[in-house]
């Protein structure tokens, strides 16, 4: 009976009648061929992707790698919530992954902004000259002395989201507090700041 | 006048990843366990 039962669920698989959301169920309840379904399902658009952002195959490689050991490790520790959302969560993972090898390699990326990789979300610009590489230098020792000021758990929000590129699910996690009470707290760590900089006349340009 | 075609048309790169890397994540995620031990998780690698 448990053969027959196995059977067809192999059989749906192969049929492509399962949702994302049933093979990550599946895949989370100890079925290693889910996973293997997932993987054959999204790889070109993913790979694709990465490709499209770094365009070096070996970087993709990777990257797409390092992508799905995220994912694999986090459905095993069931920490994923179904939201009938995987491909976006996987391709937030890659982004996520793209954005630190860029800021490790201190380069700029080639992008898009028609496309969803935010050219802002890298710091670092190789083309600064002296004057402004000084600049730079300042306003960000300014903005950390500024962000000293606020109140202990607003500027732990503040630095988890902005220095570490936590997500604010992860924040709530590590704090101990609701992602509502998280993304409060980056609310008005945000205002709090802005009000320090008006207050002080601080003029932060580059 | 003769109209020019491709002998064969390009074929078009398609971006996959290697079947080494998808064969390695399978074996990753078969040889991954993941252990509770009251708030504390532990990932360990089977041989």
């Amino acid at each position: 009976m448990k053969s027959c039962f196995y059977a067809l669920k192999v059989m749906i698989m192969k049929q492509e009648l399962i949702t994302d959301a049933e093979l990550v169920k599946l895949y989370i309840s100890g079925e290693e061929a889910a996973l293997s379904k997932l993987i054959y399902r999204h790889k070109q658009r993913i790979y694709s992707f990465i490709y499209s952002k770094v365009f070096d195959k070996d970087i993709a490689e990777d990257i797409f790698q390092d992508t799905f050991i995220k994912v694999i490790k986090t459905l095993k520790r069931g920490k994923y919530n179904e939201e009938g959302k995987f491909l976006p969560w996987v391709m937030r993972i890659s982004h996520n992954l793209i954005i630190d090898y860029f800021r490790k390699n201190g380069r700029m990326p080639k992008f898009d902004n028609s496309g969803d990789f935010n050219i802002f979300s890298v710091l670092s610009d190789s083309s600064l000259n002296a004057e402004k590489r000084l600049i730079k230098t300042q306003v960000e020792n300014d903005v950390r002395r500024l962000i000293e000021e606020l109140p202990k758990d607003q500027r732990e929000v503040l630095v988890m989201r902005i220095y570490k590129d936590m997500s604010f699910k992860e924040i709530s996690e590590r704090t101990g507090v609701s992602i509502n009470t998280a993304l409060g707290r980056m609310r008005y760590a945000l205002i709090n700041l802005r009000k320090v900089i008006e207050a002080n006349n601080i003029i932060l340009t580059n | 006048m003769a109209k020019l075609y491709p002998e064969c048309s390009p074929e078009e790169d398609i971006l996959e990843p290697k079947q080494e890397t998808i064969d390695f994540l399978l074996s990753y995620s078969k040889a991954l366990r993941v252990v509770k031990c009251k708030s504390l998780t532990f990932d360990t690698l089977l041989n």
